[in-house]
């Protein structure tokens, strides 16, 4: 389960590029925060690698491992 | 506290994300472990931290980290400091706490640029880069701080860029490590400063630039036995030694005076 918070991202797309299996697109609608946060569109070709969180500035994406509750 | 302060795409949170996991992966008592910055972006990262954090003056981070170590030496002092911060106005206490080798871990993010200040010529800034006081380009040679904690001394060096995360994260924690001074620069992007007035687009194509710009520093030696040369700037880990810290050295020159 990916969890992108909306309210955090700062729209820098960081996650869009560097995503190995290309689960995020940029989304076409404005946040509250007047930028275009990415959207999980393709969650099941996650593999887990957590690169999403680590390049993520602002701490907005949470990546569950599947054992996590 | 969150969102951050910080702009769009700076890499600034990408090196606290990388020193947060480090420090979580080590299991370091943050009751134990004390934050220290100057003035600049940089120095903004101990108020996002749950643990004690000490905002000092311009330049002097280091000079307060080592009283702070030298008053309690079970405490673990991280510095954040900025490449303004680390290499202009503390320039001196930088060469002079590599010297003593006190036991601190200083983190630097490079953005070659005074970047909270409107984006004043640093003294990292490369040569041509244009800035809001160098309009056509700076003309002045850059530091590199690196390779200057290196000459002076320093038992643990190491520059990374935040494009590359992983070895990051691996350097901070042999940088925590470490007994003596150690130091990790991080090459940070700043699109609303640096990338701006020079071109260089968004955040991404900034980290694009840093992948591309940089050379690991095994690939280099190779390069230089070849005996080629590169004007890219070496990444990697520079220096891995061991040295006798200022507190160990301390305490046996007071057991040998009694």
């Amino acid at each position: 389960m990916i969890h992108v918070n909306t309210n955090y991202c700062k729209g820098c797309l960081l996650c869009v590029e560097y995503c190995p299996k290309k689960v995020y697109v940029k989304s076409e609608k404005l946040s509250k925060k007047g930028v275009f946060p990415p959207e999980v569109k393709f969650p099941e070709n996650c593999i887990r690698c957590h690169l999403c969180e680590l390049m993520c500035p602002d701490f907005a994406i949470i990546v569950e491992d599947k054992n996590d509750k | 506290m969150l969102p951050t302060i910080f702009c769009t795409g700076c890499g600034i949170g990408s090196v606290m994300n990388f020193s947060l996991r480090a420090i979580h992966d080590l299991n370091i008592d943050m009751n134990k472990t004390v934050f220290v910055s100057g003035i600049g972006c940089s120095s903004r990262v101990p108020g996002y931290i749950y643990s004690d954090g000490l905002h000092s003056l311009h330049g002097r981070a280091i000079p307060y980290a080592t009283g702070v170590k030298l008053a309690n030496p079970e405490l673990k002092v991280i510095v954040f400091t900025g490449d303004g911060d680390c290499g202009a106005i503390g320039g001196n206490h930088f060469l002079h706490a590599i010297r003593r080798n006190v036991d601190i871990t200083v983190i630097s993010i490079n953005n070659f640029i005074y970047g909270m200040t409107g984006g004043q010529v640093a003294p990292t800034t490369p040569l041509k880069s244009k800035t809001t006081t160098t309009p056509y380009g700076n003309i002045e040679y850059p530091i590199d701080l690196s390779m200057m904690a290196k000459v002076i001394g320093a038992p643990y060096v190491a520059r990374w860029t935040t494009a590359h995360p992983v070895q990051c994260i691996s350097s901070i924690k042999k940088a925590l490590q470490k007994t003596g001074f150690s130091f990790v620069e991080v090459l940070s992007p700043c699109p609303t400063s640096y990338g701006r007035l020079n071109k260089m687009g968004t955040t991404l194509d900034m980290t694009k630039h840093f992948k591309e710009s940089t050379i690991n520093i095994k690939i280099y030696e190779k390069m230089l036995a070849e005996g080629k040369t590169t004007d890219k700037m070496v990444i990697g880990e520079l220096v891995d030694i061991e040295k006798e810290d200022f507190n160990t050295k301390y305490n046996k020159f007071c057991g040998e005076l009694k």
